[in-house]
């Protein structure tokens, strides 16, 4: 194997950076210029969408749940386990079902994006599309980085409200409580800076999955091995940064929508 | 052959003696290595080259450089007379409007029908309604004998189909020029003759200039020898006195350099020991 210098490794690394924000610029910037490829978009907000439901709805239900024990636990020390509705509800809305949400989609649709975009590039229907007048980035791009931001947006919502069901059934069955306590503590005790920060994550992480995945895959090399390895790197690198840009996103936002 | 005639849509070939493709001192470089190194040579309207070289040999990257998709590191292209290094992408897709492209593994849509493959670049022009695309998208799959096909997927198509529906979708619009990427390769013989035949009816019935990448020599020869009958509906080889009509010439790449830019003729007789070699 070939070792690369780490001066020509750094230039790689700040070449992909800057490939990657162009291609994330334009994927925004696509969306006021003609044509717009409306169709694209609603048929790849189905591809992530409707299939990612049945995965968060479950993984939602059953961290919620295993959280009200967790902190029912916890709680219970204090003699305080009817908080238990509230702290479900500020976990899963401020930071676990935003990145439940981005993990998942990461690996189920980040992928897809970059081996579906990867076997277009190594087959040339990539060249082929710029041959017959099409720009990529408008035809490709654009749509699977809109359709990724409405989605995880929304599929965060839904976690959000799996989760808290969850955590009731738990309450409710496991814990004694009374479904009214439960969801009084919950809605009341939600501030408006908890729900701002928790719905401002998905809109980021959404565009992490689709720019990350469309880059991966028009970059992909080398036949069909390029293609699998394109779609690891994709995930890999998504999720990397979704944790990452969680940490310092979370800080950002305490400053102006503090609790 | 006037079937596939739309003047909406319809670019005009460029006369005898004009260029419709011009390389000049063309060089690219791809991870340090020069893949092409200072080619220059012109394609005249209404005229076939065949360009010849072993895998590796920049056959593919000097059709990709021609469409634009491809920006050489120095030297200027031109197609039909502009520029277009240099040019935006933006513009480059009016151009490539009258230039049509085949590749080497056919790189239909494999999301679309056939249907939608070859009417693609109708959809994405938007000036034509819905009949009209349709039929021309029927002409088109005719002319390569495919309209049976219409509704099928690439998947369900074999090798030289998928290649044919390549072409149609490449000459749908009735381009001035078009590229042909390996149009055989990985065919077998007959399969290949059947693809050939179809670039010789394309050549004599639209008058169109064309690149054709190849390994094949033998597909070369038969290009240069051979005419298409319309009465008979398949090619014939042309009489020897009605050969110097046929407008067909040859380009040897050799490790990103021009070594042969001449006549099947003078190719035949080059001294050259590769050459010799190649066309052995
Ligand atoms: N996008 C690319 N990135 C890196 N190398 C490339 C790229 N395209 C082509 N090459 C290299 O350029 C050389 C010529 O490629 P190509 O034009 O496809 O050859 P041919 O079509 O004559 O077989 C090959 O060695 C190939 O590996
Ligand atoms: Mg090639």
């Amino acid at each position: 194997m070939e070792l690369t210098s780490p001066g020509d490794f750094a230039k790689e690394r700040v070449q992909a950076i800057q490939d990657w924000s162009v291609m994330a610029w334009r994927s925004i910037t696509n969306l006021f210029r003609r044509p717009r490829y409306f169709g694209d978009i609603v048929q790849q907000a189905d591809t992530i969408g409707v299939g990612s439901v049945p995965i968060i709805a479950l993984t939602g239900v059953s961290i919620g749940g295993s959280l009200a024990l967790n902190t029912a636990s916890s709680l219970q020390q204090f003699g305080v386990t009817s908080m238990t509705g509230q702290l479900v509800a500020i976990s899963m809305v401020t930071e676990i079902g935003p990145i439940l949400t981005a993990l998942l989609v990461a690996g189920r649709n980040g992928s897809g994006i970059a081996s579906e975009l990867g076997s277009m590039k190594v087959t040339e229907q990539i060249d082929a599309m710029r041959a017959l007048g099409t720009d990529p980035f408008k035809k490709l791009v654009t749509p699977r980085v809109i359709s990724s931001v409405v989605m995880v947006f929304f599929l965060t919502i839904i976690s959000d409200l799996c989760g808290l069901v969850g955590g009731w059934m738990i309450s409710r069955t496991m814990l004694g409580l009374n479904t009214n306590q439960y969801w009084t503590s919950t809605y009341q005790n939600l501030t408006f800076g908890e729900v701002v920060r928790g719905l401002v994550k998905p809109v980021v992480f959404g565009f992490v999955i689709g720019t990350v995945g469309c880059y991966y895959g028009l970059n992909t090399k080398g036949g069909t091995r390029g293609v699998g390895l394109a779609t690891t790197q994709a995930v890999v690198t998504s999720s990397i940064l979704i944790l990452v840009i969680d940490f310092f996103l979370t800080r950002l936002l305490l400053v102006f929508w503090p609790t | 052959m006037a079937s596939l005639s739309h003047p909406a849509v319809t670019a005009e070939p460029p006369g005898h003696g004009e260029s419709a493709i011009r390389f000049e001192d063309v060089t690219i470089t791809f991870e340090d290595r020069p893949v092409l190194d200072g080619v220059s040579f012109n394609l005249a309207g209404g005229e076939t080259k065949i360009i010849l070289g072993v895998a590796g040999a920049g056959k593919t990257t000097a059709l990709k450089l021609a469409l634009g998709l491809l920006k050489p590191d120095s030297g200027r292209i031109y197609v039909l007379g502009q520029e277009i290094t240099g040019i935006p992408e933006e513009q480059l897709f009016s151009l490539r409007r009258k230039m049509g492209m085949v590749f080497q593994e056919s790189a239909l849509f494999d999301s679309l029908t056939v249907r939608e493959n070859v009417a693609y670049r109708l959809h994405e022009d938007h000036d034509l309604d819905e009949d009209a695309i349709e039929q021309r998208v029927r002409e088109a799959l005719r002319f390569v004998e495919l309209e049976h096909t219409l509704d099928m997927f690439p998947d369900e198509l074999s090798g030289g189909m998928r290649r044919r529906v390549a072409i149609a979708r490449a000459i749908v619009t009735q381009p001035a020029i078009v590229l042909y990427d390996s149009p055989t390769a990985g065919l077998d013989p007959v399969t290949s003759t059947t693809i050939i035949e179809l670039l010789v009816k394309e050549r004599d019935a639209f008058h169109t200039s064309s690149l054709m990448v190849t390994h094949r020599l033998q597909d070369a020869w038969v290009m240069a020898t051979h005419v298409f009958d319309a009465s008979q509906n398949r090619m014939l080889e042309a009489p020897p006195e009605a050969r110097g009509s046929i407008r067909v010439s040859f380009l040897v790449l050799r490790e990103g350099s021009v070594i042969f830019d001449g006549s099947a003729l003078e190719l035949a007789e080059s001294a050259d020991p590769y050459i010799r070699e190649f066309i052995a």
